[in-house]
């Protein structure tokens, strides 16, 4: 699959590098564009968009940073503040434990005492119990009566006698309220054993810690403990004892956050730590949104910042190939008009010199024969009558025939040669068509093709160039008999267009041709007649008819035909240096 | 009316006496001439009303001789005949010549051009006088 693709792509990169010299000139261009436009976005996009992406990521990670260590340092804040109340006030309940003795702390007097100094030195300290060794409570404190209670089968009891010392999570215990209890034993090796010193704590002081994290309203911050069940009420996801409907993060003791979702599908980051030496879990929580509006906010800007950019490089590059390869092509096109003009100019002037040397030549003995043979006619024809006179007559009227035959053919030559340059004469241009149409009769009646001529017989004279328009016209009918099929017709027709100028319109009922091929046909070395046209004849009429200072307009539907339109001016005006 | 007068002149002598003979069959009268040196001196002696000048000649061309009958005798009208087409024609024209023809010439044409040169002569010097 890789190894493929990566064939593909070669082989891809390969055809953009390469310039088509063998495409036709209009596919050759489109190639040239397509490979320049293709190489040009892949050079600027490409670094662009992986700019872009390595920027959000970056941007990304740091946004994650900023919003993540302000909730670590909060959640880690309040966590402390959390231990350090409850390590204060058990270090307390410790240092009350073993500064009196047990017969002192057993006396409900001396614990009364006691409790009421511990009050207003700790908020939050709710009674004040002291339990003989069976776990009865001997002596007690505070707003319930709980004095002689047994404590013996709850489980801080036991805990606070195995480990010395015990926080408990919250709890309902016997008085039917929410609390906790922070216990110490009491040992003295000899005196008591196994007695117990306990402390209970209002679980608001708790909530007031939290209210002082100071959140947003639709953030939560809650106490956990270790089996998710909540010790202050959440917002969101439940009350005090009930169980967090969440699975619990995995351990950590240090702040840590994980993004996930709520039961409500909220998307949310939830900050959170566990207590090392305490029963709980401290979890703040706020809704991802809140969080990452403003890297949503920045994340849309620099989209859009991209798209446009790519947007402008692709209006730039379009543009900007369009007009190089444009450029590119005109001056193809003019290099190439040029090079083949001189090339035909300069095998048109041989051919030139030839064909009037030939027609000089021939011209000269020709004469001779032409007035001998008058002669002749002329002397049989003023003498009296003799045998064999009209014989005579018609053998001298064969060779005056045949000599005026030969004398078209000259003319035709020397009219051919003189295409190089514009000589200016007065002419007809029924005449030239006429003439024109000589050569293409015999391929006419061969093929069976039918020549229509709708010749304007008040045509005006114009003053144009004969050769040249014999040129013209010859390769336009050319065409249109290559293009109709035999059995097809040729309609010719001149008319006067306006003041200044007369026209001559070809039309066949051919094959007729394409938009696309319309556009060409007038160019350098554009064929539709494979391997059998060398792609000049209709440039090089119409560079002709645009030196005569006229114009060709063509029409064509595909199977209906094509009508070739030659407007010429009535007085050409040969354009210099063309 | 008095027959008129047609000077031909070409290099070559069979051309030039055929023409020759078939004008004067046609009620022309007419003067050969094989060379322009010779031209020039049968038109210093006898000027004739029309010249047939061939355009290409050894020795003197045709557009010299036509060039010195038109200064000295401008009433004289000169047709040119040429084995090279339209060129020599419209030069021929500039310089003077009434029209050109190319050879081989039909006699008919020939022979109108020339009718209506010698008419447009009169013309003009009847319009002149």
């Amino acid at each position: 699959m890789f190894r493929w693709l990566r064939k593909k792509l070669k082989e891809f990169f390969s055809t953009l590098r390469e310039f088509p010299d063998y495409a036709e000139s209009p596919e050759r261009y489109k190639l040239l564009r397509r490979n320049i436009v293709v190489l040009m976005l892949v050079v600027t996009i490409l670094p662009l968009t992986l700019m872009g992406l390595i920027n959000h990521y970056l941007y990304r990670q740091a946004m994650h940073d900023e919003i993540v260590r302000p909730l670590k340092i909060l959640v880690n804040k309040t966590k402390h503040s959390f231990e350090l109340f409850l390590a204060e006030r058990l270090s307390t309940v410790s240092f009350i434990a073993s500064s009196y003795t047990c017969s002192e702390l057993a006396d409900n007097n001396n614990l009364s005492r006691i409790f009421s100094v511990m009050k207003k030195e700790f908020i939050g300290v709710v009674d004040l119990g002291f339990l003989d060794p069976n776990g009865v409570q001997v002596s007690y404190d505070g707003p319930y009566k709980l004095r002689g209670k047994n404590y013996k089968d709850h489980d801080w009891y036991k805990e606070t006698r195995v480990r010395g010392a015990y926080v408990s999570d919250v709890f309902l215990g016997y008085r039917k309220l929410p609390h906790i209890v922070m216990a110490v034993e009491r040992s003295v090796p000899g005196v008591c054993l196994g007695c117990v010193l306990r402390a209970t704590i209002d679980t608001n002081r708790f909530m007031e810690l939290i209210a002082s994290m100071r959140l947003e309203p639709d953030s939560d911050a809650f106490l956990l403990n270790k089996k998710g069940v909540f010790q202050t009420p959440s917002k969101f996801y439940g009350q005090v004892l009930e169980t967090f409907p969440m699975p619990l993060p995995p351990l950590s003791y240090e702040p840590n956050v994980v993004e996930t979702e709520d039961p409500n599908g909220r998307e949310i980051l939830l900050t959170y730590a566990y207590f090392e030496s305490l029963p709980f879990i401290l979890m703040v929580i706020k809704p991802r949104g809140l969080v990452m509006q403003a890297w949503y906010t920045l994340k849309t800007e620099a989209f859009f910042i991209f798209v446009a950019g790519v947007l402008l490089i692709f209006l730039v590059v379009f543009k900007l190939t369009d007009k190089l390869v444009k450029h590119l092509e005109e001056s193809d096109l003019r290099r190439e008009a040029a090079y083949r003009e001189i090339q035909e100019s300069s095998k048109l002037a041989s051919i030139g010199r030839l064909a009037a040397g030939v027609a000089h030549e021939i011209n000269n003995p020709l004469a001779i024969i032409n007035e001998k043979a008058g002669l002749i006619k002329d002397l049989t024809q003023f003498s009296p009558d003799f045998p064999q006179k009209d014989k005579l007559l018609s053998l001298t009227g064969t060779i005056l025939q045949s000599v005026d035959r030969c004398r078209t053919i000259t003319q035709r030559l020397l009219g051919f040669a003189r295409r190089m340059e514009v000589t200016v004469e007065s002419l007809n241009l029924n005449e030239v068509i006429e003439e024109v149409l000589s050569f293409v009769e015999k391929e006419a009646l061969h093929r069976n093709i039918e020549l229509h001529l709708s010749l304007a017989q008040d045509l005006p004279r114009i003053a144009s160039d004969r050769g040249q328009l014999q040129q013209v016209f010859l390769n336009i009918i050319n065409n249109a008999f290559e293009a109709v099929e035999d059995g097809g017709r040729v309609t010719i027709t001149s008319f006067e267009v306006d003041d200044d100028t007369v026209a001559v319109s070809i039309q066949d009922n051919g094959q007729g041709m394409t938009q696309e091929v319309m556009n060409h046909i007038f160019e350098p070395f554009f064929t539709t007649k494979r391997g059998k046209g060398t792609g000049l004849g209709l440039s090089i009429t119409y560079g002709i008819v645009k030196k005569l200072g006229g114009d060709i307009k063509v029409a064509s539907k595909l199977g209906e035909g094509t009508t070739f339109t030659v407007f010429l001016p009535k007085k050409a005006q040969a354009r210099k240096g063309e | 009316m008095a027959k008129i007068r047609v000077l031909v002149v070409d290099d070559e002598v069979e051309f030039v006496s055929a023409l020759a003979e078939r004008l004067n069959l046609r009620g022309f009268e007419t003067q050969t001439a094989t060379s322009g040196e010779e031209a020039l001196a049968i038109v210093k002696t006898y000027p004739p009303d029309v010249v047939l000048l061939d355009v290409l000649m050894p020795g003197m061309s045709g557009m010299e001789v036509l060039k010195r009958i038109k200064t000295k005798h401008p009433q004289i009208q000169v047709i040119l005949l040429t084995g090279r087409g339209s060129w020599d024609g419209i030069q021929g024209i500039r310089e003077g010549a009434y029209d050109c023809l190319m050879k081989p010439i039909k006699i008919e044409e020939l022979v109108q051009i020339m009718m209506e040169a010698v008419a447009s002569n009169q013309q003009a010097v009847k319009g002149g006088g």
